[in-house]
């Protein structure tokens, strides 16, 4: 590398450089917090919504779908699963309920959970309160 | 190998290799499921078959980072690790842990791991790449304070070089980003944000100074080249990617509920990450170019290389194929995504920890210098054909992607997700042959531990 830059300048440009960033990027992050209030639907987030997420969670449902185009990409997006569905939670509850325990011959096809009706109610609502969240048009199209 | 506790990262090497093999094989599981909907269903559902690909590559990755350090940081101090036991004593309760795990999620359900494991007092479980019991968590940050302990106190009280500093601060980042993990807030958004500091500050950042320290390491030790020299360019490429990487995670806030002002933040921030990465390239065909010996070790010098020239096509070509907003807003979450991944992930992380056990193996066996010929001719082939097997799955994922952005996301009629999966089935059938290829060139790597042969002089 060109004699024009010594060691101790690269070293500078690193501390320095790094510093200047992580504290931009530390102000943004507070910036953000602010801000989101009015876009992360968080006025829907109920003690069912909360018990929803879980449920995502804890049955690992990011591991074959996305949920605003994050996790695995073997099943659908569910961001937008709600209005997908025609705004309606009975068809989601109706839809995971129905899958058949030991799959379909040669398809791939969502394993069944046996929730029983609070949990399932549970998860619709926070696919819903997901749905409602401000993500600037994202995704495309109601295909997901 | 100049230092006896050195010997401490053979079996941490080991581990590493050995969970691989595990990796890769549920990856071809996952791969026969693209196209064979009900393979293993219901037993191994899809999702578990990834938590145990992607675990697996993580936790061997971690392997490797940790083997490279207790080998290179000694030889850098110029004196013995400060506690050998120590690091054994991690080395089974990092393994045990990693394998219980793993097992939990074979054998249990994983609701049903959540509660045997208590997921409900301090729920961290269930998000992507950080599907670990919480239990398995606290047990990560206890291994990796052990081992920052361990050779934080080795670097202390020896010499201090850029390397070793470098490696620390990227081994001190990994593990405090980790902390982020037990950050689960009900909102989603919330969630995902701080979500994206363990995963994109991770490989995008921290990381990345961990792959320059180790790739800085072994140049200096095959090509002779002078340390000073080095050193400027190791400052140099970590001080670009932490320019450009902290911001450039940006560029997962475009479309999770995050303001809009981060499409410009993280599209141009991202945009320059190609360029650590490209001066990977430029540094290790530099020094190698101006090398001031011969060294007998053939394939560490060719899994160097290869790693400058793969981490920059992998990480910053296919990066930066998706990373303007307004191109992300149609790939964003598609096999786009996986491409990338798949490609990035061999050529950074992969291949670093490849380059050390390489360098590194053959004198923790108790060789002059390098590998006989002959083992080196397998190693090197090894090389070839996972390098050029990977290549060809990401552009079976890339076309595979193309295909499913326009079909089911640009097209005038646009089609449901599985009715565009089943339009794509030929690529995925391509990318499982691709990954079968792959399995073949690891499986020709481990035999390359095995091929004797008379051993190569120092030069």
């Amino acid at each position: 590398m060109s004699e024009v830059l010594t060691k101790t300048m690269a070293r500078n440009i690193y501390y320095g450089g790094s510093l200047f960033f992580l504290l931009l990027f530390l102000g943004l992050t507070l910036h953000t917090e602010m801000k989101l209030p009015e876009r992360d639907n968080r006025g829907a987030i109920t003690e069912q919504v909360a018990h929803g997420k879980r449920l995502w969670e804890e049955n690992n449902c990011i591991g074959c779908h996305t949920l605003l185009g994050e996790g695995a990409y073997f099943a659908p997006e569910l961001g937008n699963v709600y209005t997908r569905f025609g705004n309606s939670t009975d068809v989601i509850k109706g839809f995971i309920k129905g899958r058949p325990a030991d799959g379909i011959p040669n398809r791939r096809s969502m394993p069944q959970f046996n929730f029983t009706d609070d949990e399932l109610e549970a998860i619709a609502q926070f696919l819903k309160y997901a749905s409602e969240i401000n993500t600037t048009k994202w995704p495309p199209n109601i295909q997901g | 190998m100049q230092y006896k506790s050195q010997s401490v990262a053979k079996p941490y090497f080991i581990a590493a290799i050995g969970l691989f093999i595990g990796q890769i094989l549920f990856g071809l599981v996952m791969g026969l499921q693209y196209v064979w909907g009900d393979f293993l269903f219901p037993a191994i559902p899809f999702n578990v078959a990834r938590m145990v690909h992607t675990n697996l590559l993580i936790v061997w990755l971690l392997f490797g980072f940790m083997g490279a350090a207790y080998y290179l940081i000694p030889e850098e101090a110029e004196r013995e690790l400060e506690s050998p036991a120590l690091a054994m004593l991690m080395f089974w309760i990092f393994l045990v842990a990693g394998a219980l795990t793993v097992l939990g999620y074979l054998l249990v359900p994983y609701a049903g791991l959540a509660k045997l494991t208590f997921n409900s007092l301090l729920p961290t479980m269930g998000r992507e790449f950080l599907e670990q019991p919480t239990i398995t968590k606290i047990g990560i940050v206890i291994v990796a304070l052990s081992f920052l302990y361990n050779v934080g106190m080795t670097v202390l009280k020896g010499r201090k070089t850029v390397v070793n500093l470098v490696l620390m601060t990227g081994l001190v980042g990994l593990a405090v980003m980790f902390l982020f993990s037990f950050y689960n807030p009900d909102n989603l958004v919330k969630d995902k944000f701080y979500w994206w500091w363990v995963v994109h500050l991770w490989v995008e950042g921290v990381w990345e100074l961990i792959l320059g320290a180790i790739l800085a390491y072994v140049l200096i030790k095959t090509t002779g080249v002078d340390r000073e020299v080095v050193e400027k360019w190791l400052y140099v490429i970590i001080a670009m990617t932490l320019i450009t990487g902290i911001i450039g995670t940006g560029h997962h806030y475009f479309w999770i509920g995050t303001p809009e002002y981060w499409q410009w933040f993280g599209s141009v921030f991202s945009a320059l990450e190609p360029i650590p990465f490209f001066m990977m390239t430029v540094f290790a065909f530099n020094m190698v170019n101006k090398r001031r010996r011969e060294h007998p070790n053939k394939a560490a010098v060719l899994w160097a290389l290869g790693t400058g020239v793969m981490a920059f096509l992998g990480a910053g070509v296919w990066g930066f194929l998706h990373t303007l907003a307004p191109v992300n807003y149609y790939t964003h979450g598609t096999q786009i995504t996986a491409a990338h991944a798949h490609m990035s992930f061999y050529g950074a992380y992969v291949m670093i920890v490849l380059t050390i056990i390489s360098y590194a193996m053959p004198l923790l066996r108790g060789r002059a210098a390098a590998n006989s010929n002959k083992a080196q001719v397998v190693e090197m082939w090894s090389f070839w054909l996972m390098t050029i097997s990977i290549v060809f799955l990401t552009l079976f994922l890339t076309a595979a992607g193309i295909l499913q952005v326009y079909l089911q996301r640009v097209a005038d009629v646009p089609l449901p997700f599985m009715v565009v999966q089943d339009k794509i089935v030929l690529f995925y059938w391509l990318r499982e042959i691709a990954g079968l290829v792959f399995f073949i060139g690891l499986m020709i790597y481990v035999w390359s531990f095995f091929v004797k042969g008379e051993e190569t002089k120092t030069a």
